[in-house]
């Protein structure tokens, strides 16, 4: 007779926890929103922007903005790692498109497949087929692109180059040949900054020496990191690091750009986030007064790399997570997101009126250009590769070892298990 | 006797719960490390609800030091020796110095101290970055001549590519045995005076045949790597080995100055009627005096020097060989490339350099108790 009744109240209860959900589902939406993200400084406004447009939408929400700042998210992947393994998952929290996010976390299962928001959002088209490819396994979907930005883009100052009676080079041999003679002058020739800096202009030199069909071929195992076309590249790579700055190893990458900004560097490739450091911070006029091209032997190449958010697996607010990606993948969220942080909207229809010169002339090349995954930005490898990859580079700016440097990154591809 | 049991009942369940906190929370996390670094886990799927770890016994640290990809490891590893000894020597001889300074009693002496203690309560971020400030290659203490009318100077204090003293860790166990030797012939030669006999039977003997063993028999001791690897002393640490010796002397000398107090005046007054010189005193009775806090303080500042860790961090970032350091590689191969056994393998690897500072202090103690 007792037992019977607690098996009664247990049912009872099942059911309570069932509905109760969908019953809640349908008021609106309140409680808590975590958002999880390195965006502070420069970045930070951008981020504000779309978090005042969710509380527009969803008044009773309280956002909570959980930023740990630290470039290209060191720090913060640290803390999401650990919180993530104590079982405290954030309801969304970035992540760079691509291998990062599915070498670690996917892979671990821990994501939600996000398949279903793309089919009713009509994602599917709004956004290139090659990106949803990349942000996709053959098991679904696992993040929402908010932007693109590109990394091989030089930077200089049309100015300056006209004083010093240089042009910008199409190609690094004629990069080779101009070098000596700014560098006689007094001036670096190309400027650079810490450790992570080297591999950005490593992805654009190779890319340049192998093109981008067999630089994809790297990721997926077709091409050997050991493969005389790859000491070839890393010789280039070689050749041209005597002409950048001997101090790179304790500047940032604004300290970087700022040295082709005082005149007393010729040339700078960076991501286009420089193009927002310079007109936002530096107040200058894109086009004018400072100019740019595809990285020497890139053109028609477009690196890219993508900020993305994903929905981790026991989400604390998971419905308010879901509301937020929507107004991510939104037209909307998308034009008021992209301006302020200096990057292009990863979306077809965007309004490209609202973009500056530089943003308009690189969305153009997004939709033509062929697509290359970045390594240092996360779209091309998991991390085990990225974080020995570090070492690896700096193994090589110690001992220009163009061999040895080319059979430590295959090792570190077996063990990575890249192409596997 | 019912009384005496009672009490140590008392005492022994005090102390129970510390005893259980500190078995669990430290001795059996170490336990859990050193199990982990004998696993693979790592690589893709680490992080997963249930990761899978496989035992793979030393293989991590054979990897550390004989792998291909580890060279990193190896300066860091390096440098982190360079780092220990020159922080002992710096902030202790600094410290000790201003200490003797301020123990005659200059006008000021507490402003004085106050200022010399006051950097120890920054924490290494804030100094770091001011200190990465101060030497930017083209700024700080570079453009400081300028001032006064001379060149700036072109010094890389921490982006320097430069090394001296550089080895090669092909030869890592000859250099090993080397060192092994001159320990040896070192002790023998400071026994040799109180019982030569013993002197030369235990040290001077065994340590005249293991060096020459060692440079003879060189060639044939196997080479720990197939290809050779330099590794030395990097100009780029001397940056944030002065920021360091800067925030930690003032500490030294705090605890130097309580000691010079504690020895009494009419100590001093007797070495002085017996004609001794100011440095003589403090060369043959107050130094030797204060050797258990010498000791101390190269047990704190050898651990400091093995934990560095944000200083380096915020005065030259995470990926940089030449100022690299084991404690900064750990947290990098854990919590980015999600190699978690790797990084317990380094961990372990810091602890057992921990202690073979913290070893003989501890045997050096006991020893003492029970002769006292």
């Amino acid at each position: 007779m007792k037992q019977s009744l607690i098996k009664l109240c247990l049912v009872f209860a099942a059911v309570m926890l069932l509905a109760v959900p969908q019953v809640s589902q349908a008021k609106e939406l309140k409680g808590d929103l975590e958002i999880f993200s390195w965006w502070a400084g420069d970045e930070g406004p951008a981020l504000q922007a779309l978090i005042g447009l969710y509380k527009g939408q969803y008044p009773n929400v309280n956002v909570i903005d959980a930023t740990v700042s630290g470039g290209s998210g060191v720090n913060a992947k640290a803390v999401l790692k650990t919180r993530m393994l104590g079982g405290e998952p954030p309801d969304s929290f970035q992540v760079h498109a691509g291998q990062e996010l599915i070498g670690t976390w996917v892979k671990s299962d821990r994501m939600e497949d996000l398949t279903f928001l793309f089919k009713e959002q009509g994602w599917m088209d709004a956004f290139p087929k090659g990106l949803v490819k990349l942000i996709g396994t053959d098991k679904g979907i696992w993040s929402v692109p908010v932007n693109i930005h590109r990394s091989n883009v030089m930077w200089y100052i049309p100015a300056n180059l006209k004083k010093w009676g240089v042009e910008a080079p199409k190609n690094w041999n004629d990069f080779l040949k101009i070098a000596p003679k700014l560098q006689k002058e007094g001036i670096t020739p190309l400027a650079m900054g810490a450790n992570w800096t080297a591999t950005h202009l490593w992805e654009s030199v190779v890319i340049a020496s192998i093109g981008a069909e067999k630089w994809n071929n790297l990721w997926t195992g077709k091409m050997k990191f050991n493969s005389p076309e790859m000491i070839k590249a890393w010789e280039l790579f070689g050749k041209i690091l005597p002409y950048t700055n001997t101090d790179a190893a304790s500047l940032s990458w604004q300290q970087a750009t700022d040295m082709v900004i005082d005149g007393r560097a010729a040339f700078n490739i960076m991501g286009d986030w420089a193009a927002g450091y310079m007109e936002t911070t530096k107040k200058m006029v894109p086009g004018k007064d400072f100019a740019w091209l595809a990285s020497p032997e890139t053109e028609g190449v477009f690196i890219f790399l993508a900020d993305s958010f994903g929905l981790p697996k026991g989400a604390p607010n998971r419905d308010n997570a879901i509301a937020w990606l929507k107004l991510l993948g939104s037209k909307k969220g998308s034009d008021t997101f992209n301006p302020l942080k200096g990057s292009i909207s990863a979306r077809t229809d965007t309004d490209l009126s609202k973009y500056n010169v530089y943003l308009q002339s690189a969305a153009k090349d997004f939709a033509k250009d062929a697509v290359a995954a970045s390594l240092i930005h996360g779209a091309a490898a998991n991390e085990t590769f990225m974080g020995g990859f570090a070492q690896v580079m700096e193994m090589f700016l110690k001992t220009k070892n163009a061999k040895a440097t080319a059979m430590a990154s295959q090792q570190l591809a077996d063990k990575a298990q890249i192409g596997k | 006797m019912r009384e005496a049991s009672r009490d140590r009942l008392k005492a022994f369940l005090t102390l129970l719960p510390s005893i259980i906190l500190i078995a669990v929370f430290v001795y059996g996390f170490i336990g859990n490390t050193i199990w982990i670094s004998m696993t693979d886990w790592g690589g893709s799927g680490a992080l997963a609800f249930d990761p899978q770890k496989n035992f793979i016994g030393l293989d991590n640290y054979v990897d550390l030091f004989n792998g291909f990809l580890s060279a990193g490891f190896r300066q860091d590893l390096v440098n982190a020796v360079y780092y220990s000894l020159m922080l002992l020597a710096g902030a202790i001889g600094l410290g000790m110095f201003i200490a003797i300074l301020l123990d005659q009693k200059p006008k000021g002496e507490d402003v004085l101290r106050t200022i010399f203690l006051y950097p120890m309560s920054l924490s290494f971020i804030v100094s770091g970055t001011i200190w990465r400030w101060l030497l930017a290659p083209q700024g700080g203490v570079n453009v400081l001549p300028t001032y006064l009318g001379f060149d700036a100077l072109d010094f890389q204090w921490t982006s320097s590519t430069k090394a001296i003293l550089e080895f090669n860790w092909q030869n890592i166990l000859q250099i090993l045995i080397y060192i092994a030797a001159f320990i040896l012939i070192l002790v023998g030669l400071f026994l040799l005076k109180g019982d030569p006999q013993k002197a030369v039977k235990r040290w001077l003997g065994p340590g005249v045949v293991i060096g020459a063993f060692a440079w003879l028999g060189g060639s044939l001791l196997p080479k720990t790597l197939f290809m050779e690897e330099m590794h030395g002393f990097n100009l780029a640490t001397l940056g944030i080995i002065i920021a360091t010796v800067w925030q930690y002397a003032g500490y030294t000398m705090a605890l130097y100055l309580a000691g010079f107090n504690g020895i009494s005046q009419d100590l001093r007054d007797a070495a002085m009627l017996d004609g001794a010189s100011s440095t003589n005193y403090y060369r043959y009775v107050a130094i030797p005096m204060l050797k258990p806090i010498t000791i101390s303080a190269v047990i704190i500042l050898s651990h400091i020097s093995l934990k560095m860790f944000d200083i380096i961090f915020a005065m030259t970032g995470p990926d940089n060989a030449q100022t690299g350091h084991p404690a900064l590689n750990m947290y990098m191969t854990t919590f980015r490339a999600n190699d978690f056994a790797r990084g317990a393998a380094i961990a372990i690897v810091l602890f057992l350099v921990a202690g073979t500072f913290i070893v003989p202090y501890v045997i050096g103690q006991y020893k003492q108790r029970r002769r006292g």
